[in-house]
């Protein structure tokens, strides 16, 4: 008798566990397919100086932070002054990714609100977005010396995330050798 | 819980307001050199998801990405890349999340395969039940049941 009430409440402890889970994630989060492999290559005009161009080829050897963003995205300005923080430590290269914006929105943007972007590409309609798979600006990718990615985040980072997540793992990667 | 709900809301038209998922999107103007191309881009459109609008498809979404994804779909079948080629190219950048029929892998055949998995398991454990219990209905009667019942038996055809 106590086996036939127990199992059905079993299974139903099972099943709470699964939905509960199930709410407790972020659907938004898609697994990225790129985790450990290598950066889509780009060339770009620079923003702020289109005769300049900026290529991925250009950075290997060195850890750096690809951050897409755009002047119409709200979700960018929750962020960008913890960017700007990052960039006066000087602990490692911001690189932006100004996507499907124009120059001048841009140019305003970054004058209004501080650059903390070593360099940033111009990516008027949006293909280098598509090549590193953006859908929800703003994304913060971490390259590694190899140009491997090595994290994607997608949504505006937190200051915790930037403690906890992002410093501890460029530390580790500009430990590597590439 | 009314409180709970209008937060809810809130959370909800905020999240609509930052990624923009307007519905019924507009014929994008494309002209293909002939009509297997254009039936092809429509399989296509329609096979992917926007990721933006995660319950829509790309022919679906006026999402800006659904937008700019059906360009770039239009393009490839212009050159007349196939149609795995695309649906390749696409999950290289967004992930076997991009297909709203998820691919036979590793990670996905308990997916496919749970519910006739889950069938089979309630068939075998019914098939079970049913067999254990087959005796019961053939019970056999003590001698004594049996004369007890002859006797009433008679008694009723005495009477």
């Amino acid at each position: 008798m106590l086996k036939k009430t127990i199992l059905p409440f079993v299974v139903f402890v099972i099943l709470v566990g699964f939905l509960a889970m199930g709410l407790n994630r972020d659907p938004r989060e898609v697994p990225s397919p790129f985790i450990g492999k290598p950066a889509p290559e780009f060339s770009l005009p620079r923003l702020s100086a289109p005769e300049k161009r900026i290529s991925s080829k250009q950075l290997l050897g060195e850890v750096w932070l690809f951050n897409v963003w755009a002047s119409w995205c709200a979700a960018c300005l929750v962020e960008h002054p913890l960017l700007n923080q990052l960039s006066q430590a000087d602990f490692v290269k911001i690189i932006g990714l100004n996507y499907k914006d124009t120059q001048v929105d841009a140019d305003n943007w970054l004058q209004q609100h501080g650059n903390p972007y070593a360099m940033t590409g111009f990516d008027r309609l949006g293909d280098v977005g598509i090549d590193y798979g953006v859908y929800g600006v703003p994304e913060t990718f971490v390259i590694d010396k190899a140009g491997l990615i090595r994290l994607k985040h997608i949504g505006p980072l937190t200051g915790k995330d930037i403690e906890d997540t992002i410093i501890p793992l460029v530390e580790r990667l500009k430990g590597e050798n590439s | 819980m009314k409180a709970h709900f209008n937060s809810l809301c809130l959370t909800a038209a905020l999240l609509l307001a930052f990624f923009g998922c307007p519905g019924n999107a507009q014929v994008d103007p494309v002209e293909f050199e002939n009509q297997e191309q254009q039936l092809r881009y429509q399989n296509i459109i329609k096979e992917l998801r926007c990721l933006v609008c995660q319950n829509q498809n790309l022919a679906d979404s006026n999402a800006g990405l659904a937008k700019d994804l059906r360009r770039k779909t239009f393009e490839m079948v212009s050159q007349g890349r196939q149609y795995d080629e695309i649906i390749q190219y696409m999950v290289e950048r967004y992930g076997e999340f991009v297909l709203y029929r998820p691919r036979i892998t590793a990670a996905t055949w308990l997916l496919w395969f749970a519910p006739f998995i889950f069938l089979a398991g309630i068939i075998v454990l019914a098939m079970i039940k049913i067999r254990k219990s087959k005796p019961a209905s053939t019970a056999s009667f003590t001698d004594a049941e049996l004369a007890k019942a002859r006797s009433l038996l008679e008694s009723h055809r005495s009477r």
